[in-house]
């Protein structure tokens, strides 16, 4: 059967570099992946297609790219089921990172975040003969972080990095717990304290794209959510970020719905003026619209119906940490 | 042009390992790679890695002896006392660095029964052994400050006066060569699995530090042992881990019959891979198979087991084949895997006999895949290889850091090679089409040595594939690359890389005529049988003007006689 690729392209040895979209047409079978399509235009249709591909198994973590819009590897993505419904299966290199040619991304500026964290295992104290003990179930929790393949599919689509590319991104934080989870690492102190700085754990928006984009099931959102709550449990809350967490849980304790106008307050702190005049334009744009929260602030009806929700949380947190 | 004292080509687990080892020593190292360390091939070492810890009371003695019959009697026997005596000591090295080894309930490592060993001693990360192990190596390398050269292609190895100084390389970004100057070099560029087709290796196996290496006159052995792993997907070749079979997993034929218990009523699935592939393969000759394969059944483990300690399995069932592993068996057949032989060398790494008995290079060293020390023989043990690459990676470095302590900087003439390595590309550059392409010849190449140099080989068919490969690389000279840009030019790397193939190619099929006997992987229809008295030595490809020339090298036996091997 045949299948149709539209492969954006990019030259940048033409006189013009300037990205543009090829369309090749190829005879695939039922199980082909979109790396095996590739594959086959590169060497029957077009040699000058420059991708990077290596294992074919999902662990090399060479062929990240966006497919449909989407990032993820090609050599784990089936082409029948990108092809369905549409007219053409569309192939770009990832995102957030300039291209150096074709589907070749640059990941210098990926491999540069990664290092920020220090990203090697910093135990404390005389080596031990034998290996460090370690419980079993911390071990086999961090092999789901440790699984991570470098790929980069995460970083292509994060919407953070779209606005602020010193963000350190999703696969440097991961990799940033990996260490951090580790009952062998004694540098969580120092580490957690980088890491709650600007461009660290408290830039992510929750958008939940890498954890979508992620094709090894790493959860990096979930990962650095995780690094939010080492970090306050050990003590950096001097940051917008805690703040924030904290007086949202504050309030919606309280009165069983949030305060945005107290929320800012406690967040920014109310003697902080140049953070409060900055958010002013927001609030003209809620009046505006009719969205402005009221001044005067009341509780639900229910509201001890929340506080036991909180109450019931809690006690189950607790549970956990045992 | 760069300079170092200690150059490494390769960054794979061995080349990181030598890199690491030459750096602590106090050398200068430069460590170069056409892919970023961690796309390299040792990341699909999905099981394990051996070591007998005495803790466990288990002894180096009996994984020797269990590495020695898994090698048919053709490993070196001081080489296999070395890696297994120093197994210990590197995975407690891979732990400290961070490795997160699966634990049993009192935090120790724990273990998993491998195929062709009498106890459980190989060490694991869920079936991802090898990526585990990469990742962390790399840390340390980015800890080190190693200078390492990412997406970098070496051309040509720099070799005068018969010793090694350097590499010519490619920066595959820009396109441009560079000189580099080195004491001493180590090659760590893995093996030659894409020379078959299928083949569970990655793309990027494509022999080259083994064909540079033989081209500069550095003799090459046991060339005709190639493994074909029991457990592959039919079509693209990719693994499934002998972890599955170490879990409990069972193979059967079309009628559900587990045949490993006739075949192997002792170890039965875990018999060594060259028994069971070729098991597998007479099931199928037979009649008994299922549309060429045979059946990879592991429902009965439950479906959490095959999650916690077969996850990628998993995962690879279900996206390459649409098959859940939890309620399918899934077909599976032998593929070509790993290759035992390579570029000779002693335990220290050194491809170049001290002795003068053998010839080699000098200031050249190898270690990995691409080398032959020989530790594997006939046939390699799961999760032997990734000791392999620690080890000698180590001895490697240590040793070329030492001797290059000693040396003064070597003296290369900077402009002439970089004009006979421009030259080369070049050329390849200016041809012009013929309708043949580098995709075309890979293809015949894959094909030819699969259909005759596989499973099961015979002389009728060898000499086939010996006039297919001359044929090749009469086609080889005339072929044109159709991307003629200097950046990114993937293009052109593949049609390197396809020369570099067919000199493995050669010395696989020369060595694989030669050897009239069956030993370990390497079977012959024509000659079933294992012949000590003949054959107990290990045979070498050298490359001369006159072509091919062979020798041979006696085994190293220290305690282990030959016996019959049974599983």
């Amino acid at each position: 059967m045949e299948a149709i690729l539209k492969v954006k392209r990019f030259n940048p040895e033409a006189a013009k570099p300037e990205p543009y979209w090829q369309e090749y047409r190829v005879e695939v079978e039922p199980h082909f992946t979109v790396l095996d399509a590739l594959i086959k235009i590169r060497e029957e249709k077009d040699e000058t297609l420059s991708l990077r591909c290596s294992c074919r198994s999902a662990i090399c973590g060479s062929c990240a790219m966006r497919i449909n819009g989407h990032a993820t590897l090609a050599c784990k993505t089936k082409l029948s089921e990108m092809a369905r419904g549409r007219p053409a299966v569309t192939v770009e290199p990832a995102g957030n990172m300039p291209t150096i040619k074709d589907l070749v991304a640059d990941m210098t500026p990926f491999w540069s975040k990664v290092m920020a964290v220090e990203p090697w295992l910093q135990p404390r104290g005389p080596e031990p003969q034998g290996e460090y003990l370690a419980p079993a179930d911390a071990m086999q929790h961090l092999v789901g972080v440790m699984a991570c393949i470098m790929c980069g599919a995460c970083v292509s689509d994060c919407t953070v990095l779209e606005i602020d590319p010193n963000f350190l991104g999703p696969a440097a934080l991961a990799k940033a717990y990996r260490f951090v989870g580790d009952p062998r690492d004694q540098a969580d102190a120092e580490r957690l304290q980088a890491l709650s700085r600007y461009s660290g754990i408290w830039d992510c928006t929750r958008c939940n794209e890498c954890v979508q984009a992620c094709p090894k099931g790493i959860a990096p959102m979930d990962r650095i959510m995780a690094l939010r709550d080492r970090a306050m449990d050990a003590g950096f809350r001097n940051n917008t970020g805690s703040r924030h967490t904290e007086a949202f849980e504050e309030i919606v304790e309280h009165s069983g719905r949030l305060d945005e106008l107290r929320l800012a307050i406690k967040t920014f702190g109310m003697m902080n003026v140049p953070a409060m005049l900055g958010l002013a334009p927001v609030g003209l744009r809620a009046l505006m619209r009719g969205k402005m929260p009221p001044i005067f602030h009341k509780p639900i009806p229910n509201a001890q119906a929340v506080q036991k929700l909180f109450k019931k949380v809690e006690e189950a947190q607790k549970g956990d940490r045992k | 042009m760069l300079e170092c004292d200690v150059l490494v080509i390769g960054a794979g687990l061995a080349g990181m390992r030598a890199a690491l080892a030459a750096h602590t020593n106090g050398a200068k190292v430069i460590m170069v790679s056409k892919v970023h360390p961690v796309r390299s091939h040792s990341n699909a070492a999905q099981g394990g890695i051996n070591a007998a810890l005495t803790d466990r009371g288990d002894s180096w003695e009996d994984h020797a002896f269990d590495t020695v019959k898994g090698s048919d009697y053709l490993g070196d026997q001081d080489a296999i006392e070395v890696m297994c005596s120093e197994a210990g000591r590197e995975i407690i090295q891979m732990e400290h660095w961070g490795v997160i080894f699966s634990r049993d309930e009192e935090g120790h490592l724990g273990t998993r029964t491998f195929g062709g060993q009498r106890r459980a001693r190989t060490f694991f990360v869920a079936d991802m052994t090898g990526q585990a192990i990469l990742h962390v190596m790399y840390e340390q390398l980015m800890k080190s400050g190693v200078q390492s050269l990412e997406e970098w292609f070496v051309t040509d190895l720099i070799v005068a006066d018969g010793e090694c100084r350097g590499c010519v390389a490619m920066e595959i970004r820009s396109g441009t060569l560079q000189v580099i100057r080195a004491k001493t070099v180590v090659l760590a560029t893995g093996g030659l699995g894409r020379v078959f087709e299928p083949s569970t290796n990655a793309l990027i196996c494509t022999g080259d530090g083994i064909a540079l290496a033989y081209k500069a006159g550095v003799p090459l052995m046991d060339m005709e042992m190639v493994q074909f792993h029991p457990t592959t997907l039919k079509g693209s070749g990719v693994l499934i881990t002998e972890g599955a079979r170490a879990e409990g997993g069972y193979l059967l034929n079309k009628d559900g019959d587990r045949f490993m218990l006739k075949y192997a009523p002792s170890m039965k699935e875990l018999a060594s891979r060259d028994v069971v592939s070729r098991c597998e393969q007479t099931e199928i000759n037979e009649g008994r198979g299922v549309d060429g394969c045979v059946l990879l059944d592991l429902r009965h483990l439950g479906e959490k087991t095959i999650k916690e300690r077969l996850i990628q399995i998993y995962e690879i069932g279900r996206d390459l084949t649409g098959i859940d592993i939890t309620k399918e068996p899934i077909p599976i057949r032998p593929g070509m895997h790993y290759q035992m032989g390579g570029i000779k060398t002693d335990v220290d790494g050194r491809a170049w006999d001290v002795k003068g008995q053998w010839g080699g290079i000098r200031n050249l060293f190898a270690a990995g895949e691409c080398a032959c020390v020989s530790v594997h023989g006939g046939n390699r043990l799961g999760a032997n290889s990734l000791l392999d690459t620690v080890v000698f990676g180590r001895r490697s470095g240590e040793a070329a850091s030492q001797m290059a302590k000693d040396m003064k900087p070597t003296e290369v003439s900077e402009e002439k090679w970089l004009k006979s390595s421009e030259d080369k590309l070049r050329s390849l550059l200016a041809r012009e089409a013929n309708g043949d392409s580098v995709a075309k010849i890979r293809w015949d190449l894959g094909t030819s040595m699969v259909e005759h140099l596989g499973v099961f080989r015979e002389e009728e068919g060898m000499l086939a594939t010996k006039a297919k490969v001359e044929d090749l690389k009469r086609r080889y000279e005339k072929v044109a690359v159709q991307d003629k840009g200097k950046m990114f030019n993937t293009a052109l790397i593949f049609g390197i890389e396809l020369g570099y193939m067919l000199d493995c190619a050669e010395t696989v099929v020369l060595g694989a005529i030669e050897r009239k006997e069956s030993r370990g992987a390497h079977h012959r229809l024509d000659y079933p049988q294992r012949d000590d008295g003949n054959w107990m030595k290990h045979i070498l490809v050298h490359e001369t003007p006159e072509g091919p020339r062979l020798s041979y090298q006696p085994v190293t036996v220290t305690r282990w006689q030959p016996q019959e091997r049974k599983y």
